[in-house]
């Protein structure tokens, strides 16, 4: 087919060719003067004979797009072109509206991020190093106005204009509260015209970015630090005379009238940041991160709209075995199903819009757009999710479709926009064009007339043109000739026979599909020349080629191999005689069942049965009531916020990880129940969890509902920050430890007075009582809060303690404000004091045989819990340690070893005693009918070290089963067989692939450093200070 | 505290001993004693698999003379000990251990451990062991009578040697001094670096690790010439040090845990004929019949292990020493756990025997392997005529919590005090609380 550009103005001609000539000419601005003739131009375009497609769903065949001064005037069929209007022929071609990318820094400076090479060490910034009147936080950079550092740049936009945008939300990726962004389109004009809407949206993230503040390290620090700001900006409001002119909370209370997006960049994080979103009444705009697809009904539930980068990982090189053994299952399964997001997405009907940002290379966007196709987008969801979508998030009414009014950004395409094969040959922004790709906009290919006119001869011959490189010409032979063009000039050159040596060379230009130059032939002589079109080559029909259908692995809950394929659902249970050790009054009891009904312990005794239910053989083995263990630091993406002394605030809940393989190994040691505490880096630490391990479930459904809150405490070296020599952070000795705690608890009991004063509220004059919302006035905050609970037994503490005058200290601090200190974990002197802490009503959770380690335990001893439990305290064991937390048992029976501990009671100190401390002895902890079916099953005594949990259940749910875990083995086997086959076959298929990178696990600990967690293990600390 | 008479029961003896409150600077280390010495009515595990029920063990100048049922014991002034229903294991050997070396490891006054330098092969660990260390009586309450102590740091370590744990100095607890030589390999695994760390740099850290390797090549190349050169213009102490392996009276212990990292371990023994052991080797199951078909050791630093990777199979550190077992490969287990000290090194084989090791297997990992690796089995490590009479007896099972009990403890037939530290402030509290 021929395409020709038939324009009035002749002088135009090179329309195609020159796009940065035509740059710069949008409507000069009034107020900027002219040096020279300011030439005002009014320019009206219509481009006639496309496939218009006017938005997502609406195509109009043969249709005239009609652009005046920038602005789309008419798009339709049957449109009176007018008079002054340049005509653009786009027979064949197709107009898209262009697409818009929310998720842009285009034209921005980006911040220096400091390089955190972790130091635990290092004096702490305690405070923020932005000069002038802004917020006590760094990271809240909320007075950032994208608008005002846009610089429009033509390199980069090219890359976005290559790619089929136009237009794009920027803002600075940095910080945990990042201002405003602002809407431009990619014209390269002044910043003046591009800004469509200064405005647009206001960006939030968890990652603190080139803040240097020490505050908030950690994800819960983040998410506290979110709140608290929501919670400042309503009481700034009023502008409460103590703060003064604050300009960031100022700025953030003006950002609250726009959209706001969250970079989430995970599926979790996605959850976590709607969550604040649902506490403020604010819904985010998701910036998702590719792994979301993992978990689509909980994306789902959000009610989000989804960013959705299309960064799909490459393959690895995996050949080398010893390289791909370091190479998770859940990263080859991600690379594989990674593009299938957005298709995820779509299928879920969740809105979603689509970003070239995360690509290593804007330049990829089109090509993992289509990779995302072949994987089940489709292409009008696409289409959406490049222009109605986003421009209906933020509320524009300037771009998304090509619907009058709208600026002209459009682009024009040689065929459907997201077909392999299609080429963009025009962007055009602003009603300018930008030229992507024209070589083939007037396509050269078909049958011409060649006609060769010398002094002596003249000749005629056929030529077939093949494409913009190739063509052969039909004389005595069919000749292949050199051939090239680049839609203006041509070069042909040829032999005159097959064989020939010497060869006839000419030169010309395209006018309009007719072409004539000059030349020479065999012989030297010079010739004119000309070659008329003669006709279309009949196309070879596309053999096209069919791709084999997808085979794809599954999605696992959680998604790694030892994953569910659908999650579990309790059943019935009988297991039958089987030694069982109740931790009740009936001790321990030989050959009986418990039945398993609903989750619940349904009946404990001899001979039971149930219908329908399924039996397990219990004869020779031993079942005892779940492991709980007070003190672990699993399946929580942060653990320690240190960066001040006082950080209760921070809350576990927020950044649980249910995808932690260390709930599965622990499952595997018959854990049923982990209190998951905050770090040991500061005196008063963050708001604990209490979960299930309830493998598969979200952050959500791990939580052990209706247990009582707990926060930690932390006394001695780590709070004192004894491992740095620089020290800055107050405390630096156990008498300032003791110190920050009295401290707080008088803050927080003036605080409740204040509350209480400012809630009391007026009587009217009619004798009406009116209580006043007391956060009016006084700043509602979120670390005083939690204190607050405490004083009035709301929330109870485990407070990580060692020497025997921190914790009398401790606990003074605690009869003077009238709170108790629930439990002392670590505890390793608590034998000194047993007395004291029974006095106090305080319960113990200790290591077995930990010591020697750092100089607080050098006094610990193995005999710790013996004597604690024989003066009366309720003692636990707990593990601190994701490894030997699969052998609580074993380090219960310690104190058989050590200190003659009957057996029964050595159990209890892992199962019914951590139930008492932490409250929920009324649900778990014994055997006993009515309490939760969380149950182990052992092969052996479980206080022997020959014993291995056979069964682990959980509310009736078995969630760890040795002979299943077999077959999961033999399945991960063969899976990661199958993913590495296919790496290695890309390999071989000349798709490029990436070095074979470790995958690591982050395992978060209470810093305490002294032992080895394997090859791939990366210190939580490390990683979160990031 | 002497029992120069006929037939003192051990339980008897037990509880004089725990009544005796004192801090550990008067636990004495006991005498040499040359006399003969009884164990009798004894379960005798030797330490190679086999369980001898109900015999008795004559003891000689320190030294094992005899292992039989119904021996007869003389009335002369000799010590006898009556064992009935108790088990008696050999001394268990802590095969790689920082013991001595540091007293409290987050206080940098009390490590001496790490040396500056990448090569430092004549950096000696014995000479700054610390015979006085409360950890050392910890370990011997639990059953643990030698240990090798090891130097850490640069890439060539030092040497370690070999000490018993009853002793007044180092030069005394020297039970083969300078064992062997301690090389740590570099990590041979890809590994993202996110986060900037400064401890890994960016690049490729397998160009890098080789490069480490081959100047640790370079330097055994110069080392073994030096040791066939005749004469020496110069000494060279680093060279000096190493001569040991190049004969073999000394080992080169590696400290490895990849596959990539064991394999170059291998080709050392290769090209350089040394006996070569592997320390770490969490991944040593993976090439097991590789490392049996070598000849190489290895020494499982820590049983008591996650797993490597999240695919793993969640008990796969717990049933490594099975599959080395099965392979054939001379293994010992350890516990350089640095919370507990080492005091757990029989619980680490408990585990193994839960998962696949016989119990007799699993103490010969902590003993007669042990010793072979540490090149100190002609002298210890089974209870067999012969060898040193370092063993100790429990009350039930040594590798099982449940019922591991150790009342009594023999160095070269020296019966040693099991008073430690915790046992004294265990009974300075209950006196407190008046607890029995």
């Amino acid at each position: 087919m021929r395409k020709f550009f038939r324009l009035l103005s002749g002088r135009h001609a090179v329309i195609g060719l020159t796009a940065t000539f035509l740059a710069g000419h949008l409507q000069a601005q009034t107020t900027f003067p002219v040096n020279g003739i300011a030439a005002e131009k009014q320019t009206t375009y219509a481009f006639t004979h496309a496939t218009l497609i006017v938005r997502p769903g609406v195509t109009i065949q043969d249709a005239t797009l009609l652009v005046k001064d920038g602005r789309i005037v008419a798009a339709g069929e049957k449109i009176q072109l007018p008079v002054q209007a340049m005509v653009v022929d786009c027979k064949g071609k197709y107009i898209y509206p262009s697409f818009i990318d929310l998720y842009s820094d285009y034209g921005l400076p980006v911040p220096e991020r400091p390089s955190r090479g972790f130091n635990f060490s290092a004096p702490a910034q305690l405070t923020s190093n932005q000069k002038g009147a802004y917020g006590w936080n760094q990271a809240i950079r909320s007075d950032i106005s994208a608008a005002a550092l846009f610089v429009v740049d033509d390199s980069k936009a090219k890359n976005f204009r290559d790619q089929g945008f136009g237009t794009v939300l920027t803002h600075q990726k940095d910080g945990i509260a990042r201002g405003t962004g602002t809407l431009a389109t990619l014209a390269n004009e002044k910043e003046n015209k591009v800004i469509l809407k200064e405005r647009a949206a206001a960006f939030y993230s968890f990652s603190k970015g080139s803040s240097t503040q020490s505050y908030p390290t950690s994800l819960m620090g983040s998410i506290a630090l979110l709140r608290q700001s929501f919670i400042d900006g309503k009481w700034y409001a009023s502008r409460p005379a103590k703060e003064g002119l604050n300009l960031s909370l100022q700025a953030w209370n003006n950002n609250q009238a726009l959209p706001g997006f969250f970079e989430a960049n995970d599926k979790w994080m996605a959850v976590r940041a709607d969550r604040i979103g649902d506490e403020f009444s604010t819904q985010f705009i998701i910036k998702g991160g590719g792994n979301e697809y993992q978990r689509i009904a909980d994306m789902k539930a959000t009610g989000a709209t989804f960013i959705l980068p299309l960064n799909f990982p490459q393959a690895m090189d995996v050949e080398d075995p010893n390289d791909a053994r370091f190479v998770s299952l859940a990263d080859m399964k991600h690379w594989e199903l990674a593009p299938t997001n957005p298709a995820a997405f779509e299928k879920a009907g969740i809105p979603f819009c689509l970003t070239a940002a995360d690509l290593k290379d804007t330049k990829q966007f089109l090509a993992s757009l289509r990779k995302a196709i072949e994987y089940g987008l489709t292409e009008n969801k696409a289409l959406e999710a490049l222009t109605i979508t986003p421009a209906a998030v933020i509320g524009t009414t300037d771009v998304g479709t090509l619907e009058p009014g709208k600026w002209a950004n459009f682009l024009i395409t040689s065929g459907p926009v997201f077909q392999e094969k299609t080429i963009i040959y025009q962007n055009w922004v602003q009603g300018e064009k930008y030229a992507v790709n024209e070589s083939g906009w007037s396509a050269v290919n078909g049958l011409y007339t060649l006609t060769l006119t010398g002094a002596q001869q003249s000749a005629s011959y056929l030529l077939e043109v093949k494409s913009a490189t190739s063509a052969r010409l039909f004389a005595k032979d069919t000749i292949d000739a050199k051939f090239s063009s680049d839609g203006k000039f041509v070069r042909i050159s040829f032999p005159e026979t097959k064989n020939g040596k010497k060869t006839t060379r000419l030169s010309g230009v395209n006018n309009d599909g007719s072409w004539q130059g000059t030349g020479e032939d065999t012989a030297g002589n010079k010739l004119l020349w000309t070659a008329v079109f003669k006709s279309d080559v009949a196309a070879k029909a596309d053999s096209i080629k069919k791709k084999a259908p997808l085979s794809l692995g599954k999605i696992q809950f959680p998604f790694n191999g030892y994953g569910w394929d659908t999650l579990p659902v309790s059943t019935t249970i009988l297991i039958r005689n089987a030694t069982v050790w109740t931790n009740e009054g009936d001790g321990k009891i030989e050959g009986a069942d418990v039945l398993v009904k609903d989750g619940k312990i349904a009946a404990v005794g001899k001979s039971l049965s149930a219908a329908g239910a399924q039996v397990i053989d219990g004869t020779g083995k031993h079942l005892t009531p779940g492991i709980i263990d007070e003190h672990s630091h699993i399946a929580a993406m942060s653990i320690n916020e240190g960066a001040q002394s006082v950080t209760s605030e921070v809350r576990i809940a927020d950044n649980l990880n249910p995808e932690d393989i260390n709930i599965y190994r622990q499952l595997s040691g018959g854990v049923t129940s982990s209190h998951i505490l905050h770090g040991s880096a500061n005196t008063i630490g963050g708001q604990t969890q209490l979960i299930k391990l309830r493998w598969g479930s979200n952050p959500e459904a791990l939580k052990f509902a209706g247990a009582d809150p707990f926060i930690k405490f932390a006394l001695g070296e780590n709070v004192k920050r004894t491992s740095s020599s620089q020290n800055n952070r107050f405390p630096d000795s156990r008498m300032g430890v003791e110190e920050v705690l009295a401290d707080a608890f008088t803050r927080a009991r003036d605080y409740e007075a204040a509350i209480r004063a400012a809630g009391t509220g007026t009587t009217t004059g009619k004798g009406k009582k009116v209580t006043a919302d007391p956060f009016a006035t006084v700043r509602r905050d979120l670390e005083l809060d939690a204190l607050v609970e405490i004083l009035n037994s709301k929330r109870f503490i485990t407070c990580h303690s060692y020497v025997q005058s921190e914790i009398t200290a401790a606990m003074r601090v605690g009869d003077r404000f009238g709170f108790r200190f629930n439990t002392f974990t670590h505890i390793l002197e608590g034998y000194k004091v047993a007395d004291k802490m029974k006095a106090h009503g305080a319960n113990a959770s200790t290591f077995s045989d930990w010591w020697a380690y750092k100089m607080e335990v050098v006094d610990a001893i193995p005999y710790n819990a013996g004597i604690m439990q024989q003066v009366g305290l309720n003692v636990a064991i707990n593990s601190d340690d994701a490894e030997m937390a699969r052998r609580l048992n074993q380090e219960a029976a310690k104190s058989v070893k050590y200190s003659g501990m009957s057996e029964e009671d050595a159990l209890k100190m892992v199962t019914l005693n951590p139930a008492k401390m932490l409250h929920v002895d009324n649900k778990v902890g014994s055997i006993k009918v009515g309490k939760d079916a969380d149950l182990v099953l052992w092969s052996d005594n479980p206080l022997s070290i020959y014993a291995k949990a056979e069964k682990t259940i959980v509310d009736g749910i078995i969630y760890f089963d040795r002979t299943r875990d077999l077959a999961l083995r033999a399945a991960i086997s063969a899976e990661r067989s199958r993913l590495v086959q296919k790496m290695a076959g890309e390999k071989k298929g000349g798709v490029p692939t990436v070095p074979a990178q470790a995958s690591m696990e982050i395992m978060q600990t209470c810093s305490e450093h002294f032992h080895r967690h394997g090859l791939l293990v990366v210190d939580g600390e490390q990683a979160n200070n990031q | 505290m002497t029992f120069s008479m006929k037939n003192i029961f051990g339980f008897l003896f037990y509880g004089l001993l725990s009544l005796s409150v004192a801090a550990q600077e008067t636990v004495y280390p006991a005498p040499a004693y040359n006399g003969l010495l009884f164990i009798k009515n004894a379960v005798v595990h030797v330490g190679d698999g086999q369980v001898l029920d109900g015999v008795t063990i004559m003891i000689k100048g320190g030294k094992i003379e005899k292992i039989a049922k119904d021996l007869p014991i003389p009335m002369d002034d000799v010590k006898v000990f009556d064992v009935k229903g108790k088990h008696v294991y050999p001394g268990l050997i802590l095969s790689s251990s920082v013991l001595g070396l540091v007293e409290v490891n987050a206080v940098r006054a009390t490590a001496d451990f790490n040396e500056l330098g990448e090569f430092n092969p004549s950096i000696r660990s014995i000479v700054a062991y610390n015979s006085d260390s409360k950890v050392i009586n910890t370990l011997r309450s639990n059953g643990i009578l030698l240990a090798g102590v090891t130097p850490q740091g640069g890439l060539i370590s030092g040497s370690s040697s070999v000490v018993q744990l009853d002793a007044w100095n180092w030069e005394d607890a020297g039970y083969k001094p300078d064992n062997g030589i301690h090389l740590n390999m570099p990590d041979l695994i890809n590994r993202p670096n996110p986060f900037g760390d400064a401890s890994n740099p960016p690049g490729d850290p397998l160009k890098r690790g080789m490069e480490q390797v081959d100047k640790m090549k370079a330097f055994f190349r110069e080392a073994k010439a030096y040791a066939f050169e005749p004469a020496h213009a110069s000494t060279n102490l680093k060279y000096e040090a190493v001569k040991g392996l190049f004969n073999k009276s000394q080992k080169l212990f590696v400290h490895a845990d990849a596959v990539r990292e064991m394999l170059v371990a291998v080709d050392f023994s290769k090209e350089f004929g040394m006996d070569v052991v592997i320390v770490g080797g969490s991944e040593s199951f993976q090439i097991a019949p590789l490392l049996k078909a070598n000849n190489i050791a290895v020494i499982l630093s820590q049983m008591h292990s996650l797993p490597t990777a999240t695919d793993d199979d969640v008990d796969q550190p717990y049933k490594t020493p099975a599959m080395l077992q099965q392979a054939g490969v001379l293994f010992a287990i350890n516990d350089e756990d640095g919370q507990t000290r080492g005091r757990n090194l029989a619980f680490n084989a408990g585990t193994a025997a839960a998962y696949g090791l016989t119990k007799e297997q699993a103490l010969q990992a902590i003993t007669l392997n042990a010793a072979r690796i540490l090149g100190i089995a002609d002298r210890t490590g089974s209870l067999e005529p012969g060898k040193d009479a370092n063993f100790v007896v429990s009350e039930g099972d040594i590798l099982d919590m449940r019922s591991s009990v150790i009342t009594q403890a023999f160095i070269q037939g020296r019966l040693i005090d099991l008073t430690d530290k915790h046992k004294q402030l265990n009974e300075r509290y209950k006196h407190k609380y008046s607890l029995k």
